[in-house]
């Protein structure tokens, strides 16, 4: 009963007196411990530290009774700062890093009665779409064990699609929480830019990053994204917006999508979309129409420049996030013959190739001279890019959300694109524009292909409007059972 | 504009990175990079004439916050992820730095 549980089903249990805390917890590490060796979701496993807590919510019952997730196990991003317990990035240079504090998201999820069970494996600094990045070797996707389960957030969509836990979170800077979900048949949302603190996120692009939440169901993604949402005086792009009653917003909606106007950007899919997610994805645009709402055409004609200008965006920042690795204040150190050869020999064996390579690019889109041609210019295209969804969710044909695949393809083999960094860039097209118009964005299990791998399809909507992304999805897996549909390794 | 790079000049950013390359990762991302600015490349062929850039998506900064001295970390706890650090004094230790 615990394996198939969602998080409100745990929740529900722990405060019927049904489970205690302990055994979800035992029951979620004993998955772990059975599962894991061939998945390679996690980085650390905190048993110990688990088991204590869940105990600590047994003993306190009457104080957890109510949190809205008592009892929950979840699994954590190796990339959220978590006080006392090792946060690698999946990176050598803070493979022994130990944070004094914890990030915000983590503490919310802590008050809200979530027993961490893990940290999880992803790509190095959050940066890849395969999770073959990470320092300490790639995650398996549970539906195929020789493909990639995307990432950035590989280790907690695969944890999650597995069923080892209903919960984790990772975090989303150009598709990294919502491309792992789509390959991975799991709920994968990044909510607005500003919505979640980012405070204790290991930086990687300030102005894009934002922590998300990966669940099995919409209503566990309300709950999760409730319990993170909100300012945070220790992030000052954090938004004094209210924060609604997300799993209260998706009752009263009940399932309805009358009056809903939901654009499709058709052009886009001319991208080199795959015939099986195509199919996916047409399929599940007829259960939105049969719920009520009405597809309308939209145009996003800067979209397709989405790619570079990210990938210009993002190396910028991450040159400049990275420069405070040097050996000194925490993380590895190299030997070196004085300080300048500490930097480098420190650096050069403490990052991995794809972290380097971004660097260097940074680097120079930043340098005198290439500024403007590059990095400057950049910006000048995301303010189009932003205007295109802008007049999309505006004036009188104004749609509520907009609609479109999670990915071009599947899940992808391991090995195929390492070597070619500019083919696994182009994987993202479909997600990183949400992030450099700091948009909310969801993606949802919508089938599979004829190879028998999950398909995602993806909801952008407005600023601040996670609501309307959650009734959307609540409303198509209401009609849909692709998200009951569990991998084979999970059902051994 | 002329798009790619040279070894020197990978040479030269690694440099400004502070990243001592080997030879063989030299030549690698030598080809890699190139490849992605030629591809980046593509959107100075877009026609942004008067269009203001975008740093950050962020509408409203809250600058301004009451200056009052609250708890912050403890300067051992800040010092305990040091790979060098003298707790007693409270400084990060590097190498030598002149002669």
């Amino acid at each position: 009963m615990i394996e198939a549980a969602t998080a409100h089903e745990l929740r529900d249990a722990f405060r019927a007196r049904r489970l205690s805390a302990a055994e979800i917890c035992r029951d979620a590490l004993a998955r772990i411990e059975r599962l894991d060796p061939a998945l390679h979701a996690f980085n650390t496993v905190a048993a110990d530290r688990a088991l204590a807590r869940a105990e600590s919510l047994d003993r306190d019952f009457e104080r957890w009774r109510d949190a809205p997730l008592a009892g929950v196990p979840l699994a954590l991003k190796d990339n959220l700062c978590t006080r006392g317990l090792r946060t690698t990035a999946s990176s050598r240079i803070l493979e022994q890093y130990v944070p004094p504090y914890d990030a915000t998201a983590v503490a919310r999820l802590d008050a809200a009665g979530a027993v961490v069970v893990g940290k999880t494996n992803c790509d190095e600094f959050a940066m890849g779409s395969s999770n073959e990045n990470s320092a300490f070797g790639p995650v398996c996707n549970p539906w195929a064990a020789d493909r990639t389960p995307g990432g950035s957030s590989g280790g907690s969509a695969a944890a999650v699609a597995a069923g080892i836990v209903p919960l984790a979170l990772g975090s989303d800077t150009g598709g990294s929480v919502r491309q792992p979900a789509g390959l991975c048949g799991v709920i994968g949302l990044k909510p607005t830019y500003g919505r979640v603190s980012r405070y204790g996120l290991i930086a990687f692009g300030s102005s894009l990053d934002q922590i998300g939440p990966l669940t099995r169901t919409v209503a566990d993604a309300a709950i999760a994204l409730g319990a993170i949402a909100g300012e945070d005086p220790a992030d000052a792009t954090s938004a004094p917006e209210p924060v609604p009653d997300y799993p209260a917003a998706l009752d009263d909606a009940g399932g309805g999508l009358r009056g809903c106007r939901i654009g499709v950007p058709w052009s886009l899919f001319e991208q080199g979309v795959d015939p099986d997610v195509r199919r996916a994805i047409e399929a599940a645009l007829q259960v939105l129409q049969a719920r009520g709402a009405t597809l309308v055409d939209v145009a996003l004609p800067h979209a397709q420049h989405a790619i570079p200008v990210y990938y210009l965006v993002a190396t910028a920042e991450a040159s400049s996030n990275l420069a405070r690795y040097d050996g000194v204040r925490y993380g590895y150190r190299a030997p070196g013959a004085g300080l300048r050869d500490m930097y480098g020999k420190t650096r050069a064996l403490g990052f991995g190739a794809e972290v380097k390579r971004r660097i260097m690019l940074g680097t120079y889109v930043l340098s005198a001279g290439y500024y403007d041609a590059y990095y400057l210019k950049a910006q000048q295209v995301r303010t189009l890019i932003l205007r295109d969804y802008e007049q999309a969710f505006s004036g009188p044909g104004a749609v509520e959300a907009i609609a479109m695949p999670t990915s071009p393809t599947a899940a992808f083999r391991l090995g195929e694109r390492v070597s070619d960094p500019l083919q696994m860039y182009l994987a993202d097209v479909f997600t990183v524009s949400a992030n450099l118009a700091g948009l909310p964005a969801i993606s949802v299990p919508c089938g599979f292909t004829a190879a028998r791998l999950p398909v995602g399809l993806q909801l952008t909507g407005r600023r601040f409007d996670e609501a309307t992304l959650l009734r959307v999805a609540d409303a198509y897996e209401r009609d849909t059972e692709w998200w009951k549909q569990r991998p084979q390794i999970a059902r051994a | 504009m002329r798009t790619g790079f040279s070894r020197d000049e990978v040479a030269a950013i690694a440099r400004l990175a502070h990243l001592e390359l080997e030879t063989t990762e030299l030549d690698l991302f030598t080809r890699q990079l190139s490849d992605v600015l030629t591809y980046a490349a593509e959107v100075q062929q877009i026609d942004t004439t008067a269009i203001p850039p975008t740093a950050s998506v962020v509408t409203r900064h809250a600058a301004d916050r009451t200056d009052e001295v609250r708890p912050s970390l403890d300067r051992n706890e800040a010092l305990a992820g040091a790979p060098d650090a003298a707790l007693e004094t409270g400084l990060f230790k590097v190498p030598r730095v002149i002669g």
